[in-house]
Formats: structure tokens, sequence, C-alpha cells
């Protein structure tokens, strides 16, 4: 396959390329979501998150040209959302998961209302790393043209699964999680902790927005994100709150988001509204070969309002 | 205070107060139940103006604007009512289940499918009498928008699939069913432009209530709340629900099939969303394209909240609503505010209306210390 034309061979290229490139905000957001959920509450507002931060990490690069700046804006308007999320859980009698539904509707609804003078500037891009200078052939080269917050992001997972398991941080957020009487007894605030948590999650959120405005796809537009917030949520759940296994999910789903525009490029139309629709269809099918009724999911911290 | 916010097991573990059936007999006093949700809303008013004043527009004018555009002209209200009918539906969508202590947020996507099946009934059977045509598009959309929706309840009753997150991904499947059947199968090859289906005739559209713009959506939308507070506060069916949704395990002991409450209201809920989305098509836009996508089915997620999940209260939150959307236009052309700042006006109502859920049972204190 090394003499230019590769034919069929597009498609599986492009789908790893997918997996590299569609990915990142599916990583960041459900890692950072695995963090929140593992402190013992679901934070389903980081699909607004997830656009604040694609809008303000592009408006702070566009206004600064520093994209690096832009993607920092980016966490710290999650970490803000994040505090929200935290606070009005931390009232009393307060459900979560409707805080999460409102700050969805409210994190979309800012993003555009303050995104409208952006949708025509360019701002400056992140850059990419070519891995791919060893080879002729331009789709394997646009495959591996690597942006480097993947690369952290695929670092951050090991490292929170060590720091889960082995830190100081990590054992309290999981005490909070499993039972926050323990945590209380440990003399520690729950609130706090978990406050904490979601600001660190939002944080990621935010950042894996600023992945789809300064990279890929790499502008910002009112369509810029629909659901991979909420499917990065979901994923985190069959994910077992696992954070390693957060990183191979969200491969699969940057890959399976790539299929339908693959297929398209080599003549495949027919079925491709239904095929950008397969994250959800698989993160559906997952979600229902994964869980159970008769018993709560293995890993599921206790205190989480969803598994019950 | 120190005793309950210091519980956070209490905030976490519980779902929304409102589906729990003693809630309003324990607190009596319905004063408490428009007081809040009231207050909560003039504080999200007050937020937005301090938000539109940081851009240099005067709060004043917003909110006259925004009364103006809503309730301030025949034709503004005409606009209103409008707007509320889809409301009502898609609201009933979260708040039937809610009752069960489910939180379904798929009224989207229910709305679209319904569309889609009412467009597909109304192009079948072409040539039949309007009337004949009308009672199958609105059989196919209750029946559309109830199996989507009952697709969630199943799945969370047999497999433990969290029902929240899957109609949430259901709304983004049904949106790729609509675009995938409007670009392909059903497209009207004339729809150049933009994809659509054929149009469903004249003929057969529903047409308005006599003397008004408003159509008759808004009337299948109230007999629809209407119905749905009779069956949930004065059917024996509703109190099995309300049962199952204070205590799962109480209901399952007293007999009760849980399961099927489960999905027949879900299928109640779906089907009065799918209602929704034959009303946009037979009397708003008269053929199904991308257009149906205009998120009534996310303000209808606050509408239910708002209401707190009562069908009839549904009705004038549905109206106040549709209000402020209908008002969005006018705040363009005179304020030049953006026309997302209707969603974020509505996010800032929702987060408000959460936040003072702690208010419940505390208005004494309140009064007490002011």
């Amino acid at each position: 396959m090394a003499d230019g034309s590769i034919g069929l061979w597009t498609v599986p290229l492009a789908v790893l390329g997918g997996a590299i490139r569609v990915s990142t905000p599916f990583l960041f957001v459900s890692l950072g979501e695995c963090i929140t959920e593992r402190s013992g509450r679901i934070n389903l507002g980081l699909e607004g998150t997830l656009v604040m931060g694609a809008m303000s990490a592009y408006g702070i690069s566009y206004l600064t040209g520093s994209p690096w700046l832009g993607v920092l804006a980016a966490g710290i308007t999650g970490a803000l959302l994040g505090a929200l999320h935290a606070g009005i859980c931390s009232l009393p009698r307060v459900n979560d998961i409707a805080v999460g539904i409102a700050l969805m509707l409210f994190g979309t609804g800012l993003a555009f209302y303050l995104g409208k003078p952006l949708i025509e500037p360019t701002a400056p891009r992140l850059p990419a790393i070519d891995f791919g200078w060893w080879s002729d052939i331009p789709q394997v080269r646009a495959a591996l043209r690597v942006n480097v917050l993947f690369l952290i992001g695929v670092a951050l997972a090991p490292i929170l699964y060590w720091a889960f398991r082995t830190t100081r941080w990590g054992l309290l957020i999981r005490t909070a999680g499993e039972s926050s009487d323990a945590a209380r007894a440990m003399g520690h605030s729950v609130l706090l902790i978990r406050l904490r948590a979601t600001m660190v999650g939002g944080f990621l959120a935010g950042i894996g927005g600023s992945f789809l405005s300064l990279f890929y796809p790499g502008s910002w537009n009112e369509g810029l994100s629909s659901g991979q917030g909420i499917t990065a949520v979901a994923l985190v759940i069959f994910a077992r709150w696992d954070p390693l296994l957060c990183l191979w999910a969200s491969l699969a789903f940057g890959g399976a988001a790539a299929l339908g525009p693959a297929l398209q490029s080599v003549g495949v139309t027919s079925g491709y509204h239904l095929f950008n629709a397969a994250p959800y269809i698989l993160t559906l099918a997952i979600m229902i070969i994964t869980c159970s009724p008769k018993r709560t999911l293995t890993g599921a911290p206790a205190e989480l309002s969803i598994t019950r | 205070m120190t005793a309950e916010a210091a519980d956070p097991v209490e905030a976490v573990g519980t779902v929304a107060p409102a589906a729990d059936p003693g809630f309003l007999q324990r607190h009596g006093g319905a004063i408490e139940y428009i007081l809040i949700p009231g207050a909560a809303l003039a504080g999200a008013l007050v937020v937005f103006g301090i938000f539109v004043a940081m851009f240099g527009k005067n709060p004043l004018d917003l909110y006259f604007y925004m009364y103006y555009g809503a309730f301030g002209t025949w034709f503004s209200w005409q606009n209103t009512l409008t707007r509320a009918a889809p409301l009502i539906l898609t609201a009933l969508c979260t708040a039937l289940p809610a009752q069960l202590g489910m939180v379904i947020i798929g009224g989207e996507g229910a709305l679209l499918i319904g569309a889609l099946s009412a467009t597909g009934a109304a192009l079948v059977l072409q040539g039949m009498p309007p009337l004949i045509v009308q009672i199958a598009m609105v059989v196919g959309g209750v029946i559309g928008g109830g199996l989507w929706v009952m697709l969630s309840g199943a799945l969370r009753q047999y497999r433990g699939v969290n029902e929240t997150i899957s109609s949430l991904l259901l709304v983004y499947i049904a949106l790729a069913v609509l675009n995938h059947l409007v670009e392909g199968a059903m497209r009207d090859p004339a729809s150049l432009n933009k994809p659509s289906t054929r149009e469903i005739g004249a003929a057969n559209m529903i047409g308005s209530i006599p003397g008004t713009d408003v159509h008759w959506g808004l009337v299948f939308g109230l007999i629809a709340a209407i119905a749905a507070y009779i069956l949930i506060y004065h059917t024996v069916f509703g109190f099995a629900a309300r049962v199952a949704g204070g205590n799962i395990r109480a209901a399952k002991i007293v007999g009760l099939n849980v399961s099927k409450l489960i999905l027949t209201i879900c299928f109640l809920a779906g089907g009065a969303a799918g209602l929704a989305g034959m009303v946009e098509v037979a009397a708003v836009q008269g053929r199904t394209n991308a257009n149906l996508a205009a998120g009534y089915g996310f303000t209808g997620i606050l509408v239910a909240f708002l209401a707190r999940q009562n069908p009839l209260a549904i009705i004038p939150v549905a109206i106040l609503l549709g209000g402020i959307s209908a008002s969005g236009g006018l705040l363009q052309r005179r304020l030049g505010l953006p026309d997302a700042s209707v969603l974020v006006l509505q996010g800032i109502i929702f987060v408000f209306v959460l936040a003072s859920d702690a208010l419940y049972g505390r208005i004494g204190f309140l009064k007490g210390k002011s």
C-alpha cells in the first residue's frame, strides 16, 4: 500500500485518524467526569461546559493571539461552571441530575450569546505534531497529525488511575464517593471535596472544549458540539469509573465518530446521518449490554445517584 | 440549617421533591408553590437584567420589551399562545415520568419522531377526507413519540440503563433518523435548498381557532394537560404511579405492576411530545424538515421543573415561557440582543428554580428574618 493509491484503506485510516483526533474531547470530558463521579456526584452539565470551553478558548485565542491562553481560559471557565454546579448541589434537597440539565442549557445558551461575534473571525489554532513524517501517503500523514492536548490526555489517564489508588486526595475523593459518613467521620467536609472534584472535572471538560474550537474542527460555530459532552458522561458509566478504560472507550468513540465522514470520502453517502449518529448508538448499545437491573455496576461509587 | 446543609446524602440521594406524593400534603399551603417559583423567576429576571446591563443595554428597556413582546398586544398574545402549545405537550413528557421518580429529558426526540410519523401517515393517506388524515396524524404522532420514550422506560426497567442519559442520546439519534429520512427516502425532490418531505396538503392542516391566529394545537395541549392531571391525581392508576414514585419497594410489596406503570407512563409522556411534533407539522410547518428541531423539547424540561411536575401548573408556566421566547424577536430588533439571549434567560431561570428547592418548608424562617 506504499504506492500512493490506497483505495479502500482510506476508511480504516480515517477511522484511526479519527480515533486520535476526534477522541480528545471525549477523553478530557470523561476523565473530568470520572473525577466528579468518583466523589459521589454526577455533573450532566459538562455538555454546556464543553461548549462554553470551546467558545472562551476561541475568544481568548483571538483576542490575545495565543491559543494556549485560550486553553487555559477554557479550563478556568469550566472550573467556574463546575463550582456553580457544586454550589447549587450543596444546598439541601437539590438534585444533582436536574442541576446538570439546567447548566447544560445555561452553558450552551451563554456560549451562543457571547460567541455571536466570534463566528466570523479566525483565531490562532493549536499546533500539531507530525508523527507521519516517515510516510509518503498523505492520508497517513493526515491521520498522524497529533495535537499535544491528545498526548496530555493520554498521559493523564494512567496518572489519574495511579492517583486514585495511591495518593491522599485520590483516597479522599473515593471515600466521599463511597460513604460520605466515613469521610465526615474522618473529619473532612464532603461538600468541599465534591466542590473541588467538580471544579477539576469542569476544568478538564473546558479544555476538551478548547480542542474542538482550536484544533478539530477548529472554528467556533453553534453546531460545534452536538452531544459529545453527554456521550462522554455516559462513557464514564461503562468505563466503570476507571480512567484507563475511559481512555480506550474514548478512542473507540473517536473512531466511531469518524466513520461517517470517512465513508463519505470514499463515496458511501447513503447513510451519512446514521453513521454520524454512530457514537450515540454505540453508547446506547454498550449501556444496554453492560448495565443490569439486578445488581449495581461493579466499581460504581455507592453515593452516586445515577446508579442507585 | 447546619444539620441539613451538612448532609449531602439527602441532597444527592433524593429525586425532585415534586416526585414525592406526600410533599404537597405535608406542607399544606399552596402559597409556597406560587411564592417560591415566583421569587426564583424574579431573581432570574434581575440577574438577567444585570447581565444585559453589562453589555450596555438598559435593563428597564429589556423588561418592557419582554412584556410587550410577550403579552403587550393581541398580536403578541397570539404569538405567545402559539409557542405555548408545543411547550405544554413537551413539558408533559418530563412531568409524567417524574411522578414515578424518573428524569426523562428526551422530549425533543419524541417530538421529532412524532412529527415524522405524523407526516408519514398524512403522506400515505393522501386523497382521503381531511378528518381521517388528521386523526391518522394524531395517532401516528402519539404512537411514534410514545414508543420512542417508552424505549427509555423499558431500558431503565429491564436493563437498568439510566433513563436521563438514554433519553438524551435518543434525541440525537432521532435527529439523525429525521435527517436521514428527510434527505433520503422521504425527500421531496422539489426541496432543493432545505431538504424536506412532501407537503401534507393545505386541506389536511388543522388550522386556527376561529377568530384568532392561534392554531388548534393549543387546545390539544390544554386537553392533554387536564387529562394528565386527572390521570395522576384522580385515578387509581395515577395513585399507583405516585406510590411507585414515592417508594418503589412498597409499591412492589403491595403488588403493583411497576413495569406496566413505567411503560404506560413513558408511552403517554412520549405520546404527548409526539403530539407536539404532529401539531408543529399539521399547524405550522406543513411538512417535516430540520426546522422542527427548534428546542421545544428542551424548553419543555424547564417548564416541567418550574411547574414542579404538576400537569395543571404546566399550562400557565408554558404560557409564561412561550411569552419569553415570543419576545425574543423584539429583543433582537429593538435592543440588538442576540437570539441566544432567550436561551441564557431560560438557563438562569432553570438554575434559580432548582436552587429554590432548598427553600421549601423554610418560608417561615425567611419571613422571621426580614
